[in-house]
């Protein structure tokens, strides 16, 4: 188990990008709205970093601070596009995910052909550093953020007012809370965070964005949302036993004892598990109740 | 809108109403808008958006009107790239109908892709016996990945939406892991199949200068009419569009609403798996190890919504995309960077999630013109003001 030891910063490397994302859908999805867009946004995010830290590079030694911030922005800015729609226009949620998603590919390709003249971002000279014991800051990051975001979901007045929301809209509203807004900040605070975790991916795990860069990361994310049962706990569980599989799949040929399996069974594994997780805990309430549903104000 | 429509405000505005309210209008209209919008952003980026036009001409006819040459081909590999966009519309189409949310296409297209070339390599060679049964595996292969979303939605209430995305995956991983234990595969192609296996039809080929244009151009003719007539004409298609609009008055008239979700995920799924196999043995001549997926399924999403989940309409709007899609290497070629149709595509969906305004806004408008005909019976002098404002709230209900 030498080797597997070894890993463990990789392990964290991977992890980091998916459990930021997956505490952003499980923000939103508490508010009450599905955002399928994670993957898309996270595109947004790793294009808007790379590019970013491309040129800030020579010049700042902060440069991967503002490339991440810059992400997080991206994201942020972006996913205006799918509050708006399913918030203000009571739209399919999946319908502007899927658009958004579409959108992503289309337009870090097109961005990166006006910056860089070919398909795919530059490459960057250095990446984020690893610090203490080889891991890198992003686990760290991923840690804060989630435990700020069980502090304030569970134990500020807002997180309650927010679940609210998901539960029963409408009951919320009665209360006095601002149904719409509330959505509006999960929304965009999950969009934030996803181009976040976009940004953290390339600036540890590769050098450049191109549009496999995050290669399913997004719905992995949302796959630990659902595994984890919509709980901060649960997801960063989740998270954290979908990207050993990530790194497994990646890292297996290091590892003698795990060379027999072909690597498209770790590579398979998270959405197994998440699918028959789905099927085993079915007909229980977990979900948020009223996720994916649009809030009609002052319909009764 | 028929509530609120009064004579004597007829004209400029009700023809606005009127065409928001139909769907097929609004699709015309959000297509345009993503076409100008992809205008502006080639104009924005310094190129002359002329190219895109000229390319797309090209593709459309065949035409090019900058040497002033002809080539049919142009026209059979636009018709070849729409094939498996239209398939996957219907396959999302034909769930939508049924109130699911089917983003599985991709992996049901998958899972016919990879059973449609192991048919191909280990079947005996018999003509046409040889691409028949493989385009059969491939149906069943999408109905068996459709039907499992189906039967998991219907016996276990597990959400379409992230059951079909894990699916995606899993078919992509078992089909690259399955793909390369055929002996003679490497990491990223199978040997080559037999020509009995190949969908090549010599009249179309002939008709349109040796392009790739195959038989899967009949084959999704006949699914697109067999969608029409399935949906539009038989007892199982009007139980399915029951079901899409409302569940539970599905369920109190006798409908089997469980067998039915079930039903329509498995015809979905078979349209998705015909799709996979048109390309791989319409397009290829040997199996492929994916490296990615091809995305045929999402944006077959975006052709079902821009036609309204109709045959018809989705197979225009395929047509479309796929025009978009096979423009590419022309665009490139006048120096227009290509992904700008992968941004049309997109913002085609994101405006058609948008078209939920349309509604809110046609509903603001009705709610408005109630309002003035009640001023203008007010000051008339009219005893019926009570009268006038619960039905104009009875009609706001009904719109929103």
């Amino acid at each position: 188990m030498g080797s597997f030891a070894t890993m463990i910063p990789s392990v964290l490397m991977i992890v980091a990008p998916i459990l930021i994302t997956a505490v952003g859908g499980m923000i939103c999805e508490r508010s009450g709205v599905v955002n399928i867009a994670l993957e898309g946004l996270m595109s947004i995010g790793a294009f808007t970093a790379a590019t970013v830290h491309y040129f800030l590079e020579p010049l700042t030694p902060l440069s991967i601070w503002i490339a991440l911030i810059a992400a997080f922005v991206a994201g942020f800015v972006v996913s205006i596009i799918h509050a708006f729609a399913s918030i203000t226009l009571n739209a399919d949620q999946v319908i502007s995910g899927t658009g958004i998603n579409l959108l992503a590919t289309g337009g870090t390709t097109f961005l990166s052909q006006v910056f860089f003249k070919m398909e795919r971002t530059a490459p960057f000279r250095l990446g984020m550093m690893p610090g203490f014991s080889g891991i890198y800051p992003t686990a760290w990051i991923a840690l804060a953020i989630v435990i700020v975001a069980w502090y304030v979901l569970y134990k500020r007045p807002v997180g309650l007012r927010l679940r609210a929301c998901g539960e029963h809209p409408q009951a919320a509203a009665s209360a006095g809370i601002n149904v719409q807004k509330m959505r509006y900040v999960a929304v965009l605070l999950s969009g934030g965070l996803a181009g976040l975790a976009g940004g953290c991916l390339v600036l540890t795990e590769t050098i450049q964005y191109t549009v496999n860069t995050i290669n399913g990361a997004g719905y992995i994310a949302l796959a630990a949302v659902s595994f984890g049962r919509w709980k901060p706990l649960g997801v960063s569980a989740a998270s954290m036993l979908f990207g050993t599989a990530v790194a497994l799949a990646i890292y297996m040929v290091n590892i003698e004892s795990l060379r027999f399996l072909p690597s498209e069974f770790f590579s398979v594994l998270p959405y197994i598990i998440t699918l028959v997780t789905l099927v085993v805990f079915s007909g229980r309430d977990y979900a948020p109740r009223a996720s994916g549903q649009p809030y009609e104000r002052g319909g009764s | 809108m028929k509530h609120t429509k009064e004579p004597a405000h007829r004209g400029k505005t009700d023809k606005l109403d009127s065409l928001l309210a139909n769907d097929n209008a609004v699709s015309v209209i959000v297509v345009l808008l993503g076409l100008l919008f992809g205008t502006l952003l080639i104009i924005l980026v310094g190129k002359n958006p002329s190219g895109m036009y000229s390319a797309m001409l090209q593709t459309l006819t065949g035409l090019d009107i900058e040497r002033g040459t002809w080539n049919a081909r142009y026209i059979g590999e636009w018709l070849t790239a729409s094939l498996p966009l239209i398939l996957c519309g219907l396959s999302f189409g034909f769930a939508a109908r049924t109130g699911l949310f089917n983003i599985g296409a991709e992996g049901q297209y998958i899972a016919g892709l990879t059973a449609a070339q192991f048919v191909a390599l280990y079947f005996p060679p018999i003509p046409i016996l040889h691409w028949v049964v493989a385009l059969i595996a491939a149906a069943i292969a999408g109905a068996l990945f459709g039907g499992l979303v189906g039967w998991l939605k219907a016996r276990f209430e597990v959400s379409e939406v992230v059951a079909t995305i894990m699916l995606n995956y899993i078919a992509f991983f078992l089909s690259r892991w399955a793909t390369m234990q055929i002996p003679g595969s490497n990491t990223y192609k199978t040997p080559s199949f037999p020509a009995s296996a190949m969908l090549t039809s010599n009249v179309l080929q002939s008709l349109t200068n040796d392009s790739r244009l195959n038989i899967g151009f009949w084959v999704t003719i006949l699914c697109c009419i067999l969608y029409w007539f399935i949906i539009e004409k038989t007892k199982l298609g009007f139980e399915l569009r029951a079901t899409g609009y409302n569940k539970e008055a599905a369920r109190c008239s006798g409908i089997k609403v469980t067998s039915r979700i079930s039903i329509s995920m498995i015809l979905a799924g078979i349209f998705a798996g015909l799709a996979g196999a048109i390309v791989a043995l319409g397009s290829f001549s040997y199996g492929r190890v994916l490296a990615g997926l091809d995305n045929y399924g999402f944006n077959g999403i975006a052709a079902a919504l821009v036609g309204n989940n109709t045959g018809l309409g989705t197979f225009l709007a395929g047509l479309l995309f796929g025009m978009l899609a096979s423009a590419q290497p022309l665009m490139q070629s006048r120096q227009i960077p290509k992904e700008i149709t992968w941004i049309i595509s997109g913002l085609v969906v994101v405006l058609i999630s948008l078209r939920a305004g349309a509604k809110l806004f046609l509903a603001w408008r009705a709610k408005n013109k109630v309002r003035m005909r009640m001023e203008i019976q007010t000051a008339s002098g009219a005893s019926s003001s009570e009268d006038s404002l619960n039905s104009g709230n009875g009609g706001q209900k009904h719109n929103g």
